[in-house]
């Protein structure tokens, strides 16, 4: 019997209209436990480097993670994988919502999707039955309104469904995959859904889901639902409001946007206005999240209410997520009024929240610069906010310049030429990037920018403190109760850490301690995105109730997987690995590990080579980043060196790369 | 006799569905205990509390499952509050034809909520413990028990009967029924 997982997985090859029920491998749970990890596991195997993102042999793959629909609390994600249009690597994005336990009481651990169908279809799974049906009555419809048609069509109010809009349809790079009150967003794997011309996947279950030991599985389930209770109640004193309780940052909640607004930057992530927030301000954006914001609400099996249903003025309803509130309003110079607007737009055409704003800024900037002139802009409106919906409607149709810049701020700069490169100067690995340009180094978010392969600072950052606290007494009440780290060297290295003097940044904490915490940082994210956690509760806040010290007893109770620490972060370091390793056999090399340019004022070449260097020897890879032969074998990931080696990847220090996909070649849209 | 009237406890739920964020932490709960050992499976089509739900209209509606109807009723209500129009029967306990709620999903068989009078009992009914957001409160209060009813009513009754169909009808209606609840 298979506990917590389902053992089966749902094969689709859309080219022929063909579903299998495959029986998965219990050895590969216990080797890459699930989630990204076995997704990873399956793309290595089966997507070699020659294979274009729009390719029918590309996988778009839909994991539910190991332990998601059991009872633990804000287990939810829905792991989306597959070779990004826009960076050419894997793309990981994930979603909460609904879908994922629904997938699993379905009787399913993940939907494969191979192929391209040659029509605009939707996948139905009710348990046993698996249909592929006509979707062209949905053709140009939005997310949220294809689920709700999809809902009455089927007479099923409790299926769950995960939706593309236009931009996916019309494979726009920064096309996400809307579901629930949740997102996938990042990478553009809308953008591949689209390709295989799958409007939807919807899903309903009503099968059980075993764990092995159950008191002991439910013991840890209270213990953790007590945990946050706790939390609640006692926020962590002297950090940012957004830092101090759980969940994903309480957007919805939270009227105080001064921290936001005067430390992010406005435009095409240019303007910092640190006295943007003012009585006036506060007011009139209280008045407006008041009256358009309905309920707070939840992911599956969580309390959190990190979202909230949103209903602007004369438009439907739609349910927001997190940091999408200020993404439009701040790009567009704008208010909230028109944030909320325009993302109910955007959440219906199915659009990343941080690319779409910045890209549309991205084409103002080139427009003021007068790179991009009136002939590239027919018709659009004199006022900002106007041309933001305008810029939005063409991208999504690839209509004219939207076209161009439907493939985001890099692939379009390229395109364009004349200087625009300049000018989509906010890319990590080709995607967008948080809004973020600050002043002195910090060596610990050097390395998560370089190295993080979800590209996607908050996809890394979380567990160790952002900055330093003032005083030794506050680090010390701090440190009390942090029972989470892994190691109580972490506590020191905080203790230690000083806002001025010998021991601040840059130079502390030193390159070592910066190792151990980034590893510590991205090994919690990777454990989520396995078991199906939301960063929410485990990751991304300070203090979590999931952590290293009750992982292993949630595999071994959940899913009957012996489990201990050390076991744990092997199995994490090993799918971490293979994650990189599907990137390098795809051309990623250290040039491309790198932050923005104009990230940080204060650069400091000399540390950022000693931090690069020594990270990558500390995770077992070379100079290049290529996981070495030895931490493969170590890691019992041979069949990873044997095919490296034989592509000639340890030769190659990636000056060619090896395909030139991307903007130029995608134009047959 | 003494003037002494009976007490019992009533054991109640009281939704607020303004709080409920609609999670269903309430039925993985519900169905996780209800299994067999206890919170060996998990499953929401078990759930005896189901939320119907309808977030783009604001429909929060924690249900708890009730005695089973064998036939459909004959209204199929619909309530209007604060402008929403809740569908039909959102409101109602029952496990009945007419829906596919409160019915075990591999045997169709009726589920009825028991506040958690397992063995052993919980002290609140494990939906409330896990409702966070306090959509689901518990609550106990002390009612007089109904009295019995009094011997002359029952011989008013009887008479009745007698007058409307003769003493050796009811008699024999009286066997038939008294070795029926026996058999």
């Amino acid at each position: 019997m298979r506990y917590a997982e389902t053992g089966y997985n749902l094969e689709i090859d859309l080219t022929r209209g063909n579903i299998e029920r495959v029986e998965t491998d219990p050895r590969d749970t216990e080797l890459y436990l699930g989630g990204l990890g076995t997704n990873a596991k399956l793309i290595w195997d089966r997507v070699p480097p020659d294979v274009e993102p729009f390719s029918p042999d590309n996988l778009l793959i839909f994991g539910a993670g190991l332990l998601c629909g059991t009872p633990a609390t804000g287990c939810n994600r829905t792991i989306v994988s597959t070779i990004s249009p826009q960076t050419q690597l894997l793309a990981f994005s994930m979603m909460g919502g609904f879908f994922a336990p629904e997938l699993k009481y379905a009787g399913y651990d993940k939907v494969v999707l191979r192929g391209k169908s040659p029509e605009l279809v939707y996948i139905w799974i009710n348990n046993d039955k698996v249909e592929i049906r006509d979707a062209a009555h949905l053709a140009g419809k939005g997310a949220v309104e294809t689920a709700e048609l999809i809902r009455q069509e089927l007479k099923e109010p409790k299926a769950q469904v995960a939706a593309i809009g236009l931009a996916g349809e019309n494979r726009v790079f920064f096309a996400s995959i809307e579901q629930g009150r949740s997102s996938a967003s990042r990478g553009g794997i809308g953008a591949v859904m689209g390709d295989k011309k799958v409007k939807a996947i919807v899903v309903r279950g009503t099968r059980d889901i075993n764990v092995s030991r159950p008191a002991e599985y439910m013991q840890l389930c209270n213990e953790v639902l007590q945990y946050i209770k706790f939390r609640n109640e006692n926020p962590i004193p002297g950090v940012m409001p957004i830092l101090a309780g759980l969940g994903s940052p309480q957007e919805m909640k939270v009227h105080d946007e001064k921290w936001h607004t005067e430390n992010f930057m406005w435009g095409n992530s240019r303007l910092r206005r640190k006295d943007f927030w003012n009585e006036e301000i506060a007011q009139a954006w209280a008045e407006t999240l008041d009256s358009m914001r309905r309920r707070l609400i939840s992911c599956y099996n969580c309390p959190m209410t990190c979202g909230a249903t949103i209903a602007p003025p004369g438009r439907s309803v739609y349910m927001m997520k997190c940091f999408s509130k200020l993404t439009y309003t701040m790009a567009a110079m704008s208010d909230l009024e028109f944030g909320l607007g325009i993302a109910q737009s955007a959440t219906e055409y199915g659009v990343d929240g941080f690319s779409a704003p910045q890209v549309m800024a991205f084409a103002l900037e080139l427009y003021e610069a007068g790179i991009l002139t009136d002939q590239d802009f027919p018709g659009m409106p004199a006022d900002n906010e106007g041309r933001f919906y305008w810029l939005l409607d063409r991208i999504v149709r690839r209509e004219g310049i939207g076209d161009l810049l439907a493939n985001g701020t890099y692939w379009a700069a390229k395109e364009i030429g004349q200087g625009a490169e300049a000018y989509a100067h906010n890319t990590i690995k080709k995607h967008e990037q948080l809004p973020l340009k600050l002043s002195m180094l910090n060596p610990i978010y050097f390395l998560m920018y370089s190295t993080g392969e979800k590209i996607n600072i908050t996809q890394i950052e979380g567990q160790f403190p952002q900055a330093p606290f003032p005083t030794r007494a506050e680090r010390e009440t701090f440190v009390k109760d942090w029972f989470q780290v892994p190691d109580d060297k972490f506590k020191q290295y905080f203790l230690d850490w000083e806002p001025r003097g010998e021991k601040s940044m840059p130079f502390y904490p030193t390159v070592q301690m910066c190792c151990d915490i980034v590893d510590w940082q991205e090994k919690m994210h990777y454990i989520d995105d396995a078991l199906g956690m939301c960063a929410g509760l485990s990751s991304f806040p300070l203090k979590p109730p999931y952590h290293i010290h009750n992982y292993p007893k949630f595999i071994s109770a959940g899913a009957g997987i012996a489990m201990d620490e050390e076991k744990l972060t092997q199995a994490v370091k090993r799918y971490r690995t293979l994650v990189r390793a599907i990137n390098i056999r795809r051309g990623m090399r250290r040039k491309d590990e790198k932050p923005p340019a104009d990230h940080w004022k204060k650069r400091f070449p000399e540390l950022e080579k000693d931090l690069l260097d020594t990270y990558y020897r500390f995770k077992g890879w070379n100079d290049e980043g290529i996981p070495t032969e030895e931490s493969l074998r170590e890691l019992g990931l041979e069949y990873v060196f044997t095919d490296l080696e034989k592509r000639g990847v340890y030769a190659d220090s990636g000056d060619t790369p090896p395909q030139g996909t991307g903007a130029q070649n995608e134009k047959e849209v | 006799m003494p003037d002494e009237k009976k007490k019992k406890i009533v054991k109640t739920i009281k939704v607020d569905v303004d709080k409920c964020n609609g999670c269903r932490a309430c039925e993985v709960a519900c169905s996780a205990l209800h299994a067999a050992p206890p919170y060996s499976s998990n499953n929401p089509a078990r759930s005896r509390i189901r939320i119907i739900r309808e977030p783009l209209k604001d429909i929060y509606v924690p249900v708890y499952a009730g005695e089973q109807a064998k036939a459909e009723c004959l209204g199929r209500d619909k309530y209007v509050i604060d402008g929403k129009e809740y569908e039909e029967c959102a409101f109602c306990r029952a496990s009945c034809p007419s829906r596919d709620l409160f019915k075990e999903p591999d045997s169709g068989l009726p589920l009825k909520c028991d506040m958690c009078e397992c063995d052993p009992t919980l002290e609140k009914p494990l939906c409330v413990q896990w409702c966070l957001v306090n959509a689901l409160t518990y609550e106990e209060r002390e009612e007089e028990a109904e009295e019995e009813p009094r011997p002359e009513d029952v011989e008013v009754s009887v008479e009745a009967l007698v007058d409307k169909y003769g003493l050796e009808k009811v008699l024999d209606t009286m066997d038939r029924l008294s070795l029926s609840k026996k058999g």
